[in-house]
């Protein structure tokens, strides 16, 4: 996704395109959030209400559903999206460390957006990769065996 | 059938029944605190667990179908260490200042603490300092005390079809609320404050109005006039520890004279001033072709529901002011110039079995009588406080009369409180008023009782009148999605927002379920049997009223004073809006 793209905010338009790509089905609810953030970004307020409206369902559930999975964001996000395993082996090696390395470095806590909107920094849970604990994800790539020294390192390639 | 044994004795119960209910069958009473009766089933505390003989695990009764053979335990060490344990973390993070909270002595799991002796928490006690939620007249929200039970989420859109509140977030961050956190005032809330009763704590309750009401009377310069609502008379004494559906309106008046108030007088005057209205409104639609079907408007929060969800249908919604607010614009006018008081001296109080009628009365529409028509709204609940503060005892209290002249009331007005009351008056009155001719039968059992939705055809003279009532907003839905189709082939549709009509306001005594609002609803109908006057037609203090002061029905001052108008509101709150080129689409 081109940075400019996101967050820029979504369309009803659009909204109506994907609701009809799954003939605005309530049972689709999951699958219809995520298509709707990979093109804005972020689902915004605006974009809950549109999708409820579509499918006739409160817009408190829509809500509901959308902040109870991690991987959907209701807040706009940074260009690459830095999810840490906050699950025990990883935990258990040392990952306590290598988070606060990474706040060190972009200089914002867990759960924050850098203000040049370019790195979110946040947990996740397991990512099934506990033989090489402590672990991390920045967008799609998987990155294992971390140390605090490696983190500069790894950061360098995004910035 | 299924044979199980529970605690080692035997009971044969319907395959698929669940344990628990299985248990009451026995007399075993198995502890509950997410599982309501009238209810989806949650099974998300874990209160209710027991011991299966052949399972691993724990399981909820509320939840959990019986088999044939089935050997249950409900009282094991390991069952009694888990629950204990559950509520031990539920204790961990609820605020422990109970002798401050509104449910003292009435809440759930204030009752299972000292059921099982929690004389002891283990766990750092941690609130987590959610922000309270005043934004409405109504109803008041403090989500520190919730303990995600969820009653609420099901009652507020199962029940009624609203979907206003909702579990977000996830985990040890979940918390029900309103759509993105806002306040009720922000959503489409009829507040009818049914998640109130559903509420087993106190993280939902009305807003408290009773010390505006202490002031007033202690106020020289106030002249302080009380009405009270139909369904009141048949709830009160609950509050005061009588059993449901005790008929207590002389001593309620009676103990409204010892708080203090300068005149007591009925909402069931305008309940029968409300069916001449109504009823001639009706009769003209029907002769000049108005708008069918025409639908109740006594109901603030079915009106409220309408305004959000179907602004297209308001012009069905009869102009009728509530009983509640046609008092209030008589009493600072039609009262104040024949009592000889300045209305600006008149303090206007309402007792009612609803939240949604402190919502009404801030109206900015409802000033008609250049005032605000009634001051403040208190809820069955409030006065009890009021009147268990003031130590007195309703059952002590002799019989007494309601003031004159809005005092006098018909068996028809008694009945407004229970769901196809309204309905049943309206039909005794336009039946007669239509065809001169007095009716056969008075009582119409086809709208009465518990049916979500009861139908009925009614010969007035050359006409079959066609006739639906609705009660629970969810009921309401299925019609105005019939006449949205243009299916719904009725004149005349009776709403009312709560399940059993206004005896189960969400104003009303703690607890109310569906057994509760069917024993204060045949209350009503005993009252009414037991009345003189039983049609709204027949009240000699509504014909005087008529000659002294209103003129005709639907007349100019009706019209000025009686009757009122509804403002489309949006189903989704306000949200902020991506810039979209019109070019892209």
């Amino acid at each position: 996704m081109e940075p400019a793209a996101r967050n820029a905010g979504i369309c009803p338009a659009k909204i109506g395109e994907i609701l009809q790509k799954y003939s605005r089905r309530k049972d689709a609810l999951v699958a219809i959030l995520h298509d709707v953030q990979k093109e804005a970004g972020y689902l915004s307020e605006e974009a809950l209400t549109e999708i409820a409206s579509g499918l006739d369902v409160p817009v408190s559930r829509v809500y509901g559903v959308a902040t109870f999975y991690t991987l959907f964001a209701t807040k706009p996000k940074g260009e690459h999206i830095i999810r840490v395993c906050q699950d025990a082996p990883c935990h258990v090696l040392g990952a306590k460390a290598v988070i606060e390395a990474l706040e060190k470095e972009l200089g914002i806590p867990m759960g924050g957006t850098t203000s040049d909107g370019k790195f979110t920094l946040e947990y996740t849970s397991c990512l099934g990769v506990c033989g090489v604990a402590p672990a991390m994800m920045i967008n799609e790539a998987v990155y294992g065996n971390l140390t605090p020294e490696r983190i500069p390192l790894i950061l360098k390639e995004y910035k | 059938m299924a044979m199980v044994t529970i605690d080692g004795r035997r009971v044969e119960v319907d395959a698929g029944t669940t344990i628990l209910d299985a248990a009451k069958k026995l007399g075993v009473d198995i502890p509950t605190l997410c599982y309501h009766p009238d209810l989806a089933v949650q099974a998300v505390c874990r209160i209710c667990v027991v011991e299966i003989e052949g399972q691993k695990l724990l399981q909820p009764a509320c939840a959990f179908p019986v088999q044939d053979g089935m050997v249950i335990y409900t009282n094991t060490p390991r069952v009694r260490q888990a629950r204990k344990m559950n509520l031990e973390l539920l204790l961990s993070h609820h605020p422990q200042d109970c002798l401050q909270c509104v449910r003292n002595r009435n809440c759930e799991l204030q009752a299972l603490a000292e059921r099982f002796g929690m004389r002891e928490i283990r766990f750092e006690h941690k609130l987590r300092g959610l922000p309270e939620d005043h934004s409405t007249p109504a109803i008041v929200r403090e989500p520190d005390k919730c303990i995600l039970c969820r009653r609420c989420v099901s009652v507020c859109q199962d029940v009624q079809a609203a979907g206003v509140l909702f579990p977000s977030q996830r985990g040890a961050e979940t918390v029900v609320t309103p759509v993105f956190g806002r306040g009720l005032d922000e959503v489409a809330c009829a507040l009818c404050g049914q998640c109130i009763h559903a509420c087993p704590v106190g993280a939902i309750t009305e807003r408290d109005d009773t010390e505006r009401v202490w002031q007033a009377l202690a106020d020289p310069n106030k002249h302080v006039v009380v009405q009270t609502a139909p369904a009141t008379r048949v709830s009160i004494g609950e509050e005061m520890g009588l059993p449901p559906g005790r008929i207590i309106t002389g001593k309620l008046v009676a103990a409204l004279r010892r708080l203090g108030f300068d005149k007591v007088m009925d909402t069931d005057f305008t309940a029968d001033l409300t069916i001449i209205e109504e009823g001639n409104e009706l009769l003209k639609r029907l002769k000049e072709g108005g708008v069918l079907p025409m639908i109740t408007s006594c109901s603030p929060g079915w009106v409220k529901f309408g305004e959000h969800f179907y602004p297209d249908l308001l012009k069905h919604i009869s102009t009728c002011k509530s009983p509640q607010q046609m008092f209030g614009a008589l009493v600072k006018t039609y009262y104040a110039r024949k009592a000889g008081i300045d209305p600006k001296d008149i303090f206007s109080v309402s007792l009612m079995p609803c939240t949604a009628k402190k919502y009404e009365a801030d109206r900015p529409e409802m000033c008609d009588s250049g005032y605000k028509d009634v001051d403040v709204v208190l809820t069955s609940r409030e006065l009890g406080r009021m009147l268990r503060e003031a130590g007195i005892n309703l059952g002590d209290l002799p019989e007494e009369e309601h003031d004159d002249p809005m005092g006098i009331s018909t068996g028809a007005a008694a009945i407004f409180g229970a769901t196809g009351g309204v309905m049943e008056a309206a039909l005794r009155t336009v039946y007669e008023v239509a065809t001169g001719s007095e009716l056969p039968k008075i009582d119409f059992e086809q709208v009465r009782g518990l049916d979500g939705i009861k139908e009925a055809t009614v010969r007035v003279g050359d006409l079959d009148v066609r006739v639906a009532v609705a009660h629970g907003l969810g009921n309401a839905k299925k019609i105005l999605d019939l006449m949205r189709e243009g299916k719904a082939n009725y004149h005349f549709v009776e709403v009312m927002c709560c399940p059993g009509g206004c005896v189960g306001g969400g104003g009303q005594p703690i607890p109310t379920n569906m057994e509760i609002r069917g024993i204060r609803g045949s209350a009503l109908y005993e009252a009414d049997r037991g009345l003189p006057l039983r049609k709204s037609h027949e009240n000699p203090a509504i014909t005087q009223i008529y000659a002294e002061f209103l003129g005709e029905p639907l007349g100019e001052v009706s019209h000025h004073l009686l009757h009122t108008h509804y403002t489309p509101r949006e189903k989704y709150p306000a949200v902020k809006k991506a810039v979209c080129s019109e070019a892209a689409g």
